[in-house]
C-alpha cells in the first residue's frame, strides 16, 4: 500500500503486469484511482492503455499483480460473479461494438434486460438516455444505417444507461470527426459530473486537453510515465 | 421468459432456411417414429383381440373315458380363465369331419375304426400375452389323460415372431432416425451460435449472466422440437386418413378390427419427446462450444 490511497479509492492496481506471449504489455503498474475521478490515459499506440482499460473488466487477465474495484479483489471473482461486476462499468469502445441486427433501442435496452430489469423501466429509462444522447428519433434504427458519430452516442447511451458507477472508454472519439468526438466527451463529462469515474484511453491528447478536467495518466511501454491534472 | 421467447421466435425468423431444414429432419424422425408407433399399437390391438376369447383344442388320449369327464372339467376350470368348456366326443367328430368333407368323404366309410381322439374345446377368457395362453396350454397337456393342446400356436408364434423383428427394426430405424435429428439440431444451434457471435461476446460485457445468453438458443432448440414433431405427427395424420379410408371401404368385409390413430397420451408423449430433443441437441452443441 502507497501513500496515495485513500478510503475514497474505486479503481486500485498493485504491481500489475501482463504478458502476451514474451512481451510485457503493462509493466508493474501501481495506480489508484478514487471515486468520481476523469482519468485520461495518454499515450502512443501499442503503449498499452487498451490492455490496462480490458484488464479492468476482465476481458483479459493479469500476469501478476493484484487489482482491487470498490474492494472486490479481480483474482478471487468467480466466473458467476463476473457478471455483476461487469454491470457496475458502463463501457464504449472505438468500434462502437453495436449489435448489427438490433436497432438503437434494442441495443441498449440489452444492458437493463441483462440486468432483469422490468419492461417498464426499461422502455422509460433506455428512451430517457437516447433523449439525453440526442437519439431518440433514430431508436428503430440499425446501427449499419447511423453515421459513425451517431452509433457512438449509441454506444455511450448503451455504456450510462444501467447507471454504472465507472465508465471505461477505449479511444472513444478515434474514429469519429471532431465535432462527434467533442459531442461525445462532453456528454461523457456530463455523465462524470454525477459523480461517475470515468477512464478515457485516448491517443488524441490535443482535443483532451481542450475539453477534459482531470488526471492525465500518460503510458509508453506499459509503464506510467507521467501523472498530471490537466485544468 | 417473453423475452427469450421472442429473441427466439426472431432468430428463427432471421434464418429461416436452416431452422425450416433442422424442423422437417426432426418431423421425419417423428413422422418415423409415429409410423411404427401406430403399426405396433394396431399390431397390438389385433394380437390382443385375437386372444381374447381364443379357443383351443384339447385332445384327450385312449384312456379317457366318460366317468373322467366332470373331474376332468374340474382341473382344467381350476387351472385358468375358461369362458365356455365344450365335449366332443370321437364319434360326434368324425362325424363333423363327414361333414365338412362332404364331397370328398368317401374314404372315411373305409375306415375300420374311428382314429379321432376325444376332445374338449374351451373358449378362453382374456389374456395379457400370448405367452401367458402358452404356459396355459402347457399347464392343461401336463394333465395325464390330455394328448395334446393345439390353440394356434403354429401360426399366431410366426405372427409374433414376425411382430417382434418389426419391433426390432422398428427401435433400430428410431434410434436412428433420433441421432440424425439430435445432430441436425445441434448443428443449427452451432451454427446459429457462431452467427452471434459478436452479440454474445457484446452480452456478455456489458453483464450478461450465462443463462441469459443460453436462454435463446434452449427457447430455439425447445420450439424447433415442438414445431417438427407437430409437422411430423400432422403428416401421418394425413396419410392416415387418406389411406385408412381407402382400406376401410375396400376391406371392411375381411377385418373385423379397425385401424386406429395415435392414442392422444401417445401423442402428447411423442411431442414431449420431439420437444426434448430439440432440447437435448442444444444442450450438447452448447456444452461444446462453452466448455
Amino acid at each position: 500500500m502507497n501513500e496515495t490511497q485513500n478510503k475514497n479509492s474505486i479503481i486500485r492496481l498493485f504491481n500489475v503486469s501482463k504478458r502476451f506471449g514474451g512481451k510485457l504489455a503493462l509493466k508493474d503498474i501501481t495506480l489508484d484511482i478514487e471515486q468520481g475521478e476523469f482519468i485520461f490515459i495518454s499515450g502512443p499506440s501499442g503503449a498499452g492503455k487498451s490492455t490496462l482499460l480490458k484488464i479492468l473488466y476482465l476481458a483479459e487477465k493479469v500476469s501478476e499483480g493484484q487489482i482491487l474495484i470498490d474492494g472486490m479483489n479481480l483474482a478471487r471473482i468467480s466466473s458467476s460473479k463476473l457478471p455483476l461486476l461487469r454491470r457496475r462499468f458502463g463501457m464504449v469502445f472505438q468500434d462502437f461494438k453495436l449489435i448489427p441486427t438490433r436497432t438503437v433501442y434494442e441495443n441498449v435496452a440489452l444492458v437493463l434486460e441483462a440486468a432483469g430489469e422490468k419492461p417498464a423501466y426499461i422502455k422509460k429509462k433506455v428512451m430517457q438516455v437516447l433523449r439525453t444522447t440526442g437519439m431518440e428519433k433514430k431508436f428503430k434504427a440499425l446501427p449499419p444505417t447511423l453515421s459513425g458519430g451517431e452509433q457512438q452516442r449509441v454506444a455511450v447511451a448503451r455504456a450510462v444507461v444501467g447507471e454504472p458507477s465507472i465508465i471505461l472508454a477505449d479511444e472513444p472519439t478515434g474514429s469519429l470527426d471532431s465535432k462527434s468526438a467533442q459531442a461525445v466527451l462532453d456528454f461523457l463529462m456530463e455523465y462524470h459530473k454525477n459523480g461517475a469515474t470515468v477512464l478515457i484511453a485516448s491517443h488524441n491528447l490535443h482535443l483532451l486537453e481542450s475539453t477534459v478536467r482531470g488526471r492525465n495518466i500518460e503510458i509508453s511501454d506499459g509503464t506510467i510515465n507521467r501523472t498530471a491534472t490537466m485544468l | 421468459m417473453t423475452h427469450f421467447v421472442k429473441k427466439a421466435l426472431a432468430d428463427i425468423r432471421s434464418n429461416r432456411f436452416l431452422n425450416l431444414i433442422t424442423i422437417i429432419t426432426i418431423s421425419l424422425s417423428i413422422l418415423i417414429v409415429s409410423l411404427f408407433l401406430l403399426f405396433f399399437e394396431n399390431a397390438s390391438r389385433v394380437i390382443e383381440s385375437w386372444n381374447k376369447g381364443g379357443r383351443a383344442m384339447i385332445y384327450l388320449n385312449k384312456e379317457f373315458n366318460l366317468d373322467m369327464l366332470p373331474e376332468l372339467k374340474y382341473r382344467i376350470n381350476g387351472l385358468g380363465d375358461i369362458d365356455e368348456m365344450v365335449y366332443i366326443s370321437k364319434a360326434q367328430a368324425l362325424e363333423k369331419l363327414k361333414k365338412d368333407m362332404s364331397s370328398q368323404s368317401a374314404f372315411l366309410k373305409t375306415l375300420k375304426k374311428n382314429p379321432l381322439p376325444d376332445a374338449l374345446e374351451i373358449k378362453m377368457k382374456s389374456y395379457n400375452s400370448f405367452k401367458e395362453v402358452q404356459r396355459f396350454a402347457q399347464s392343461i397337456k401336463a394333465i395325464e389323460i390330455v394328448e395334446d393342446v393345439e390353440y394356434g400356436q403354429g401360426w399366431l408364434g410366426r405372427f409374433l415372431k414376425i411382430f417382434n423383428l418389426f419391433k426390432i427394426t422398428g427401435y433400430t430405424m428410431c434410434s436412428l432416425f433420433f441421432l440424425i435429428a439430435l445432430f441436425i439440431t445441434a448443428n443449427t444451434v452451432r451454427l446459429a451460435f457462431y452467427s452471434r457471435k459478436l452479440e454474445i461476446e457484446i452480452m456478455r460485457l456489458v453483464g450478461a449472466t450465462e443463462t441469459f445468453i443460453k436462454a435463446p438458443f434452449y427457447v430455439e432448440g425447445l420450439l424447433q422440437g415442438l414445431f417438427g414433431g407437430i409437422l411430423g405427427l400432422g403428416i401421418l395424420l394425413v396419410t392416415y386418413v387418406t389411406i385408412s379410408s381407402g382400406i376401410t371401404q375396400s376391406l371392411a368385409s375381411y377385418l373385423y378390427f379397425d385401424i386406429r390413430f395415435l392414442s392422444i397420451k401417445l401423442i402428447v408423449l411423442i411431442i414431449l419427446g420431439s420437444t426434448f430433443l430439440g432440447w437435448f441437441g442444444c444442450y450438447l452443441s452448447l456444452k461444446q462450444i462453452l466448455k
